[in-house]
């Protein structure tokens, strides 16, 4: 059955983009026709490789240092965290959270990144972290410049931080971006307009002056509240899990 | 309805390579000799809805080991569990929208208390101009179970073989390879999974 395209939204409608955002052109061609199939949680996705992923070393956590240089990066310091929830409020402890992000000139080190934005030596822009026993994550890094792209004209994506997260599901996986509250170009920015209201408002980092630490780098606090089984599910894994 | 407003989702965009792609965090090869089961290659290509392959996506795939267990702590049955094996992998295609990964063919997993599910791995697509990510399943053709699969009876009888990969035969004497390629858009369109996980505003 083909439906509205641009009905077509994976998980909740009132947060999440649907596939067709014609702003946004990339994703004319490559976004569904056919409606999707719903389908019950199954043990398959009740499970996931979360829990198994837990790779990281404490220096993936600071980006303005872990280019393996020596120097560090330049740019605005800043200190990135939050906790991560999932559906129900509970913290998602021990959860890989890896992200990316251009440099404070809004390079990316990725080759397919040619504008003229002048790269960092001592930034790759990569990083990534567990999350501790309460949820929580942090990140030091620089704060991101905004860059041109080739969707319209004289089109700029507005500072964000690209996140990855796995929750403890195959049905809790996350990919998102990360926005700074204030800045002007998200209102014009298409990525940022394909979610709802309820969704854009998801993706903010607040500046949080609890987090800024004196003569070093400024605080942003930003949560993440991934789907997956809940109370209301097929199953849910705490309640069947060891 | 959920207790707390979900975070929305977003494109991985173009420039995820150097982050989600770094030596250790891709794997194209999820068993090790040690890993229980039948070896098998699968190999594919992305296409859009102009029928031209795509360059830039990522798949990630989750499997039961050979055993039809997850290596998860969700996983409830006492089956052996194959130390050898998590059951996950990240493959990026290439150039030419072509991905391939090797694995063990996954055992059955339980579907409900009566129920089993056909061997199947899951697997989720990101990419640049997704702005959520696509999930699928790979059942495999030679599968007699699929007949009886709670979640492919869910799909349109006419589309259920855009969700079987095909038998190649032998890449090696010891691997079995299957054939599975991913329509984003248009009339062969691959069939994509919405979850009901009871998360909805």
């Amino acid at each position: 059955m083909i439906t509205t395209i641009s009905e077509i939204v994976r998980g909740d409608a009132a947060v999440f983009p649907p596939y067709l955002y014609e702003a946004y052109r990339s994703t004319i061609k490559r976004a569904p026709h056919h409606a999707l199939v719903e389908v019950p949680l199954t043990l398959s996705e009740a499970t996931g490789p979360g829990p198994a992923l837990s790779a990281v070393t404490p220096e993936d956590a600071d980006l303005t240092r872990n280019a393996g240089t020596g120097g560090e990066a330049i740019g605005q310091r800043i200190i990135v965290t939050g906790r991560v929830l999932d559906a129900d409020g509970a913290p998602v402890p021990h959860t890989l959270v890896e992200v990316w992000q251009a440099n404070a000139a809004g390079r990316y080190v990725h080759r397919r990144d040619q504008w003229p934005g002048p790269l960092d030596p001592n930034f790759l822009g990569i990083g990534r972290c567990i999350t501790d026993a309460t949820g929580a994550y942090r990140f030091l890094t620089i704060k991101p410049g905004a860059y041109p792209w080739k969707n319209h004209p004289n089109a700029w994506r507005p500072p964000h931080i690209h996140f990855s997260l796995f929750g403890n599901a195959w049905a809790s996986r996350l990919v998102t971006q990360m926005y700074f509250a204030g800045d002007p170009l998200q209102s014009i920015d298409p990525i940022f307009n394909s979610a709802p209201e309820a969704g854009r408002a998801s993706m903010i980092a607040e500046y949080a002056h609890d987090v800024t630490e004196p003569e070093w780098a400024l605080g942003w606090r930003w949560d993440i509240v991934l789907d997956g089984p809940s109370a209301t599910s097929f199953e849910d894994p705490r309640e069947a899990g060891a | 309805m959920s207790r707390q407003p979900l975070t929305a989702s977003q494109t991985v965009g173009p420039f995820f390579h150097d982050c989600l792609m770094r030596d250790d965090a891709r794997c194209d090869v999820l068993c090790t000799p040690a890993t229980d089961g039948t070896r098998i290659r699968v190999e594919g290509i992305v296409l859009d809805g102009d029928g031209q392959p795509v360059p830039d996506v990522v798949l990630e795939v989750w499997q039961a080991d050979a055993h039809g267990r997850y290596t998860h702590p969700a996983d409830p049955r006492g089956l052996p569990l194959d130390h050898g094996f998590t059951g996950y992998g990240r493959i990026a295609t290439n150039a030419d929208g072509r991905y391939a990964f090797t694995t063990v063919k996954p055992g059955t997993v339980p579907f409900d208390a009566e129920r089993q599910q056909a061997p199947h791995i899951s697997i989720a697509i990101l990419g640049r101009g997704l702005l959520n990510h696509l999930y699928t399943r790979l059942y495999f053709d030679d599968e007699p179970a699929n007949g009886k699969d709670p979640v492919l009876e869910r799909v349109p009888a006419e589309r259920r073989d855009t969700l079987v990969a095909r038998c190649g035969g032998n890449a090696t004497a010891d691997v079995i390879t299957y054939r599975f390629d991913v329509v984003l858009q248009g009339a062969n369109e691959t069939v994509f999974f919405d979850f009901a996980t009871g998360n909805r505003s």
